[in-house]
């Protein structure tokens, strides 16, 4: 179970307001930073903010969908639960696009929602929204508090539901009678319920099982996902794909969860993943999946998927196993404590025949695709070449956040990661509008790290009024928009499969130099490649928040690409 | 894979939005269900959903698993028809005079085995039980001579092969964490 960190500022305890009750509960969680948004249903919560302002900070966002996202970003960023905190009616419902984005990215949130006085419930009263109702299908767990009594327990459930086992989203909506109804505050944590069991026992036959079969292979495969960083089975990881010499391929959320230039990382999986992994897939005898849930954009056509292959899927989640893709043998457990079972048993080895098959279709994309994009000849920026720059020149001690889009598949596609949760993008949802509220939140949370949001022209402007959040609490984020006037992503859609006809994909952009300097952030906007280095070198050494435009050629594409519907072997490489 | 009949049985904690929080699996799904029934189980606080649906197995086992990760449900399983004992009841409102003239009406009742519930000067209200199939022909046989109102209840199911809920519950209430 995860361990609750214990603050040196014990909460309070004996008669008190139920929205006192509140922040002393999130207190007794550990909690010392949350986002949110105030209002009318919320109001009394607030007031008692006010009191505890040296325990616990609030940071005001600029609209609730950045408060959550700032959440999911700090919760990502440090492996703790991220809180946030809005109104009823308006306020809840622009939490819904974080909450579907952290339930379907595992990312462990406490949201809490005023609501409108118990006896108002049903009466489509000022601000009521049935945020309980609606949250439903997008929260691991959600609650409605009526009772000033309830607050307690129902918080330590939220905290308790949302960290462990596989972490995701809750809710709890806190009618306004409640928060100001008196409580005698006891905070005592959850530790469990019967029909909740969020760590399933290892099975240790099928650990057996699933060794057989790893010591038999000729050409084993590994897909690793976001379980490995859930887990914190980094080293675990690294250590039992060492001693077997398989060949590992990560998905989206599994970045950074090994170092990019391991020599057993052979690169991304997916539509736009990299070629020999996407290829080899289907030629490997072995696959072995760990904590990832075989998502469509990672298989294409199920139909022609690794059916060569006998799988072996380990999975803490029950419902995910055999979902998409048939396990032969499942191992239903915490990735860690499987890793360190089957490392044990498994046989030391290497497959350096299998491994060069990777290396050789690697160099069939360099030579096709990255080459081309990291040190193009065209007169235009590319994405890939500005993504590179900022590898060269930074220590690798940063938090690369990205947005939804070419710029956010670029950046998984070049950025080199060395640190676990270094990378930060919203996998499951595609959520733009993520990057800029989640960098915040990121950089609030792992403060010592340089955290750098990339960004498409587009996405920045779904929540570019968080840079008043920014300038208002100084977080140093670098802001990095890969500016090519274009939805790019849809574009590249229009052009390779409806004839480029560019249906509303155009930008006209604004000055983004002058609205991000109305913020008091400093700014600068490359066009020329001789200027590239120098900006970025500027922008990684500046005290404090930046705003680097990159203008980037307006109709490149991300290749390579697995077509909707085609196979992962016929992964395309132009 | 072919569709079948399954009935799938949810144990839940007793809590308000239970209901809600199993049928939105299906909705997502766009599985229709056939019928449904909510009652209290043998263990007090645990409640317990039947639900019907016709779907090919593989689908039913995922959706029970997607059920089985809902925080508050206890336990889910699915059975084929022939794995529960289950039962129907319907009820049948027809105007009396077709039953008082002592024709046809009231030798269908009979040979249906069904029940007389109440009689009112304007209308009998019959109850039948039995499986879909059963209550469904006494519903056509009637049809004919005037069916004021009909209402059959979801199908409420005892499962043959099942460990008993209350060693399942013990069960989960001994691990640790
Ligand atoms: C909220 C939301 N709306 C729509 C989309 C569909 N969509 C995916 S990528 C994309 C284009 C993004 O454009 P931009 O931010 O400029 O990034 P680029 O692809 O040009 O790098 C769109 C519209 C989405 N993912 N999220
Ligand atoms: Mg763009």
């Amino acid at each position: 179970m995860d361990t609750i960190e214990v603050k040196d500022t014990m909460p309070k305890q004996g008669l008190m307001t139920g929205s006192q009750a509140v922040v002393q509960s999130i207190i007794a969680e550990g909690v010392n930073l949350m986002f949110g948004y105030p209002g009318g249903a919320i109001m009394p919560v607030y007031d008692a903010l006010y009191d505890v302002e040296q325990e616990l900070t609030h940071v005001l966002a600029r609209h609730e969908q950045g408060a959550v996202h700032a959440a999911q970003g700090y919760a990502r960023a440090t492996g703790k639960v991220g809180v946030c905190i809005a109104t009823s009616g308006p306020g809840a419902t622009n939490l819904i696009t974080g909450i579907a984005d952290a339930q379907i990215d595992s990312t462990p949130l406490v949201c809490i929602t005023g609501q409108v006085a118990s006896h108002l419930l049903g009466t489509d009263a000022f601000q009521e929204t049935d945020v309980v109702g609606i949250s439903m299908p997008v929260t691991k767990w959600n609650f409605q508090v009526t009772r000033a009594e309830e607050i307690p327990m129902a918080i330590a459930k939220a905290f308790y539901i949302a960290r462990s086992g596989k972490p995701g989203p809750v809710l709890v909506d806190i009618t306004k009678d409640a928060q100001f109804e008196e409580v005698d505050f006891n905070y005592v944590p959850f530790t469990g319920m019967r029909s909740y069991r969020p760590k399933p026992k290892l099975d240790l036959d099928s650990v057996k099982a699933a060794a057989n079969l790893i010591n038999s292979a000729k050409r084993p495969f590994i897909l690793f996902g976001q379980g490995i960083i859930l887990s914190k089975a980094e080293k675990e990881f690294k250590s039992f794909i060492e001693k077997t010499g398989i060949p590992s391929a990560w998905t989206i959320l599994g970045l950074s969860a090994l170092e990019s230039d391991h020599y057993l990382n052979v690169g991304m999986l997916g539509m736009h993943g990299n070629y020999a992994p996407n290829k080899l897939t289907n030629e490997c005898d072995v696959l072995i999946a760990i904590g990832m849930r075989f998502d469509d954009r990672i298989t294409g056509d199920l139909s022609r998927y690794a059916k060569q292959a006998k799988v072996v899927h380990i999975e803490i989640d029950p419902s995910e196993v055999s979902k998409n893709v048939h396990a032969n043998i499942p191992v239903i457990a915490d990735a860690k404590e499987a890793l360190l079972e089957l490392s044990k048993i498994v046989d030391e080895k290497t497959h350096p025949d299998w491994l060069q098959k990777f290396r050789d279709l690697e160099m069939e994309e360099y030579e096709l695709v990255i080459g081309n994009e990291l040190y193009p000849s065209t007169e235009k920026l590319t994405m890939g070449e500005v993504i590179n720059e900022i590898n060269i020149q930074s220590d690798h001690n940063n938090i690369i956040v990205t947005d939804v889009g070419q710029h956010q598949m670029m950046s998984c596609r070049y950025f080199k990661f060395q640190q676990t949760k270094s990378m930060i993008t919203s996998g499951g949802l595609g959520t733009m509008g993520f990057c800029l509220p989640a960098a915040i939140g990121a950089k609030m949370g792992q403060p010592n790290k340089q955290v750098i949001a990339v960004i498409g022209d587009g996405g920045f402007q779904m929540t570019l009024q968080e840079l008043g959040t920014m300038f208002q609490y100084g977080v140093d984020v670098k802001i990095v928009v890969l500016n090519n006037e274009f939805l790019g992503m849809v574009r590249q859609w229009q052009e390779m499969f409806f004839e480029k006809r560019y249906a509303s994909t155009t930008m006209v952009n604004p000055d983004f130099q002058r609205i991000v300097s109305g913020y008091g952030i400093a700014t600068k906007k490359v066009v020329k490649r001789e200027e590239l280095a120098d900006a970025i070198k500027e922008m990684l050494n500046h005290k404090g928040a930046y705003f680097l435009e990159a203008i980037v050629g307006k109709e490149n594409n991300v290749f390579p690409m697995v077509p909707t519907g085609a196979s992962v072997s016929e992964i395309r490489l132009k | 894979m072919k569709k079948e009949r399954y009935t799938i049985s949810v144990f839940t904690e007793d809590i308000v939005g239970m209901l809600n929080r199993v049928t939105i699996i299906f909705t997502r799904r766009k599985i229709n269900i056939d019928s449904i029934a909510a009652s209290e189980s043998e263990i007090a606080n645990i409640h317990r959903y039947t639900l019907v649906i016709s779907e090919a197995e593989d689908m039913v086992k995922k959706v029970v698993l997607q059920l089985e990760k809902q925080v508050e449900v206890v336990k889910a399983v699915y059975h084929k028809d022939s794995e529960v004992v289950y039962q129907e009841i319907a009820l049948y409102k027809v105007p009396t005079e077709v039953l008082l003239s002592g024709g046809e009406a009231e030798k269908i009742v009979r040979a249906h085995h069904a029940r007389v519930l109440s009689v009112e000067p304007a209308f009998t209200v019959i109850e039948k039980t039995g499986h879909k199939e059963e209550t469904q022909a006494l519903f056509n046989q009637l049809e004919p001579y005037g069916m004021l109102e009909f209402v059959r209840s979801g199908r409420v199911a005892i499962t043959k092969p099942m460990k008993t809920l209350k060693s399942i519950v013990e069960e989960l209430e001994k691990v640790q964490y």
